[in-house]
């Protein structure tokens, strides 16, 4: 695939057309003062999000829309630009003006020429635009002043929502590629390495190994052929931190890597990221072209001596993939299948050399450690628990969407001060973090701060940074159920417990949820479940049971509510509940009437309908419908 | 695993000091003193790959006590490793409670069910002619050299097949798989119906009702 192809507006920017390899910091430097010199000059201009979830929402065409019109308007001259993704995915699509950085949410195509009139025209604020806070009612007129972003720290998402992912220009302006400078020619490889140790950051895939002493173990390993891999097979569901990152500041990604290989020693780097990502891969494509263009990859990087290159690789979609010995294996072209560890990466990796493999959100986390320093990166965070961590807040929360906080923030102020609350002010049961196979953490505990230890001790994992708010409606062996579903499809069926176990901890759960419980059932989950945990031969099969021995553990009487009583008390589980019409709340609109698929509900308009249980298939439209929302739950009622 | 050297390193075996050759796995040195551990997927020929999990000991090393497969795990000076205990004998009933739910009417899996005392599986019967040992597979691979059969889907619906489950082309009928089997149940024809010959085309390969062995049909 070529440049060309590949640029989203099949056109090459001027820069690009005539790039001249950077053969040393000098040219480097120079370019940036040039870039920096003419985006100052230029004054405004308009950066439209086109992350996945803005895409979704129409930012693309809110793009074309805004080049049409400032077109036909005779003001081609301002800047109109697409970014990565800002975070805060409900509100999209994002638009920011600059120089003022003026921010608009749920820009649809009809804002735009107001936009263009008001704004850009004459300066004014198009105010129905504008965020505004749900409690206090003040107008925010720039990101930063928006409550979600408020008590972020941005170090990952540094450059995300602001530059042009696919403008290499862009990244270089936004001092990007400084730190590989300053390592290539400034350090000894060993002096990288002791910097990343210095910071104390910790791999953000999950497990938490702290990456500068997974450097040094590649390091000191013998042989001059040693591999660097990026870790992008982000598979949890409802998790897009890596894709963000991959998608929004691929370069970020690149520089951390060459700033890897550089103290590692190595000259080869693979980037391995799921092909369902296809705009990450299509930005890293772009990047890594760019790059070598760029001489920052290749040979004789900025006349440093020191060479690196970089190749893409999908991976075809087996969660197990992310694991980083079946990664490899899939790398290689053979099963994605873990093996037993030792011998580790660092001794016996990539075609049994010497490999380090870290995810991308550590990668991205790099450039800034040799920049700012790794003292200053162990300023931020716990005692442990080191810098920032990126979340994808999902679930059943008011702002969902991407944030980065510091290491030890608590969840009660994830949750509220920046997600907003639980959505429709309803109260908060439980937080799932980890992805499928973490824990769920309840709401007792919101005050606990969020870090490796603190959510080991709770039961839980990191993981790669999923979290799941789960509302008083949330069933909580429907959720284990669900996890456990998703980890049975998910395992790649070499080792015992996690083939056979997982299966078997789904058929159990299924029957609880199902109303066939028998007595002897949870603690056969548990027993089974710890076996799993403590058995299987890898990561996934060591977790899988995550969800089922904390739900147990903090939500037990749900379970035995379901095999004793056949009693769902979240009202979820269909086997386990009845719907009926509730007389006095009823106001026989008839609205359910036409919902039923079966016709099982009756009578005249403005009387209390009848439901007929016999005919009832629990499909639950009925209560969706209902139109008297806060009183929907009575009206046609679950018992 | 690496090759066997001369270095010898002690380590402490059920809390008896014992010598252990360096680049043998804790289950190799188990069995030199006369230690045995039960296992479904190791075998002296092949690479171990640490599947079934019923080697499961107690290895202490460097402060920290955990549960790891024997076989695939190399012995370490002044390693501490306990191979029978309350909890592993729990795990590896487990396990054999898993296994013999998949394969109930497999003879090795009964056999080592009952030497662990598990009478009854608690969960609903399968009735699998493999258990997925993958002792075909690496032997295949190996010791043959040619890598006919792999294994094909994922997690429970794990099979060994020849690539897509189509008739192998580069399978050379000796039989190793079935030979090596040891739940006795691979059946080569679900790899290969014909035998290439030197001359004369392609034969039949039929299964011997006698020594169960396969041979070329003339």
């Amino acid at each position: 695939v070529t440049l060309s192809q590949l640029h989203r507006q099949g056109e090459v920017s001027a820069l690009m057309a005539t790039a001249v390899r950077l053969a040393a910091v000098r040219d480097l430097d120079a370019l940036r003062k040039r870039l920096r010199g003419a985006r100052g000059a230029k004054g405004v201009s308009v950066s439209i999000c086109a992350g996945t979830g803005c895409r979704a929402h129409g930012s693309l065409d809110l793009f074309e829309e805004f080049k049409q019109q400032l077109a036909a308007r005779g003001l081609g001259d301002v800047a109109v630009r697409t970014t990565g993704c800002h975070g805060f995915c409900e509100r999209g699509p994002l638009v920011v003006i600059y120089p003022k950085r003026i921010f608009y949410h749920g820009v649809k195509l009809q804002d735009v020429s107001a936009i263009i009139e008001q704004t850009i025209g004459r300066g004014e604020i198009v105010e129905s635009l504008l965020y505004k806070d749900p409690v206090t009612g003040t107008k925010h007129l720039t990101e930063d002043e928006v409550p979600f972003y408020a008590k972020q720290e941005r170090i990952v998402f540094r450059n995300n929502g602001k530059i042009d992912p696919t403008s290499i220009e862009d990244y270089i302006a936004a001092d990007g590629y400084a730190a590989l400078a300053k390592a290539v020619t400034g350090m000894k490889p060993e002096e990288v390495v002791a910097e990343v140790t210095l910071s104390g950051l910790r791999g953000r895939g999950g497990a938490g190994f702290p990456t500068g002493i997974k450097w040094q173990t590649c390091r000191s390993q013998p042989g001059d052929q040693k591999y660097i891999i990026c870790n992008g097979d982000e598979g949890d569901p409802g998790a897009f931190m890596d894709r963000s990152i991959m998608e929004g500041d691929p370069h970020s990604v690149l520089e951390g890597m060459t700033i890897g290989a550089f103290g590692i020693g190595a000259n080869k780097g693979y980037i391995y990221v799921r092909a369902e990502y296809p705009l990450a891969v299509s930005n890293l494509t772009v990047a890594v072209d760019q790059a070598r263009t760029f001489g920052l990859l290749g040979e004789n990087i900025l006349g440093s001596g020191f060479g690196f290159d970089i190749e893409i690789i999908r991976g075809a979609g087996a969660f197990v993939c992310g694991e980083e010995t079946a990664l490899m294996s899939s790398i290689e072209g053979r099963e994605g299948r873990p093996r037993p560890r030792p011998p580790f990466p660092a001794q016996k990796g990539l075609w049994d050399k010497p490999t380090n493999i870290n995810n991308v959100e550590t990668w991205a986390n790099v450039s800034q450690i040799i920049l700012r320093g790794g003292k200053w990166y162990a300023s931020l965070g716990t005692e442990k628990s080191k810098g920032t961590k990126v979340f994808s807040l999902v679930g059943k929360v008011k702002n969902t969407g991407l944030i980065e906080v510091q290491m030890g923030t608590t969840l009660r102020e994830i949750i509220y001060d920046i997600g907003g609350g639980v959505l429709k002010d309803k109260q908060l049961k439980a937080v799932q973090t980890g992805g499928p196979s973490g824990g769920c953490i309840p709401a007792s505990l919101i005050d606990l701060p969020v870090d490796y230890e603190e959510l080991a001790r709770a039961g839980s994992i990191m993981g790669s940074g999923g979290l799941i708010v789960m509302d008083e409606e949330t069933c909580m062996v429907d959720v284990a159920h669900y996890f456990v579903s998703f980890l049975e499809e998910e395992s790649c069926g070499k080792c015992t417990p996690c083939r056979e176990g997982i299966r078997r901890m789904r058929e159990i759960l299924g029957r609880i949820v199902k109303g066939d419980g028998k007595p002897g059932d949870i603690e056969l989950l548990e027993s089974l479940g710890k076996v799993i945990k403590e058995s299987s031969l890898c990561g996934l099969g060591a977790t899988s049971p995550n969800p089922v021995l904390t739900t147990l553990r903090y939500f037990r009487d749900e379970y035995e509510a379901h095999v004793y009583k056949k009693r769902c008390p979240a009202k979820v589980c269909k086997a386990l509940i009845v719907y009926r019409v509730v007389a006095d709340k009823c106001t026989g609109c008839q609205r359910c009437v036409r919902a039923c698929p079966v016709h099982a509900i009756s009578g005249p308009r403005s009387q209390p309908h009848n439901l007929d249980p016999t005919k009832c298939i629990k499909c639950g439209a009925c209560y969706e419908v209902c139109r008297f929302d806060a009183i929907a739950g009575d009206a046609i009622y679950v018992e | 695993v690496t090759a066997v050297t001369d270095d010898i390193l002690t380590i402490k075996l059920n809390g008896r000091k014992r010598k252990a050759g360096k680049g043998q796995s804790v289950l190799e040195a188990a069995r030199d003193c006369g230690i045995a551990i039960p296992t479904l997927c190791y075998h002296e020929a092949l690479e171990p790959v640490g599947s079934c999990r019923l080697c499961v000991v107690e290895v202490t090393a460097g402060g920290r006590t955990r549960t790891m497969a024997s076989c695939v795990t190399p012995v370490e000076d002044g390693m501490a490793v306990v191979t029978e205990s309350p909890r592993i004998a729990e795990i590896r009933r487990m396990i054999m409670r898993l296994l013999l739910a998949r394969c109930p009417s497999i003879e090795i899996i009964q056999r080592m069910a009952r030497d662990l005392g598990v009478k009854a599986s608690p969960f609903p019967k399968d009735d699998k002619d493999c258990y997925l040992c993958g002792m075909c597979v690496r032997a295949c691979a190996e010791i043959v050299g040619v890598g006919a059969i792999g294994f094909a889907y994922r997690g429970s619906l794990s099979e060994v097949q020849p690539p897509f489950g189509q008739e192998s082309n580069v399978c050379i009928g000796c039989g190793t798989c079935t030979t090596i089997c040891p739940a006795r149940t691979f059946d080569l024809n679900k790899v290969f119906a014909r035998r290439s010959m030197h001359k004369g085309g392609q034969k039949e390969i039929t299964r011997c009702t006698v020594c169960e062995n396969h041979y070329t049909g003339t």
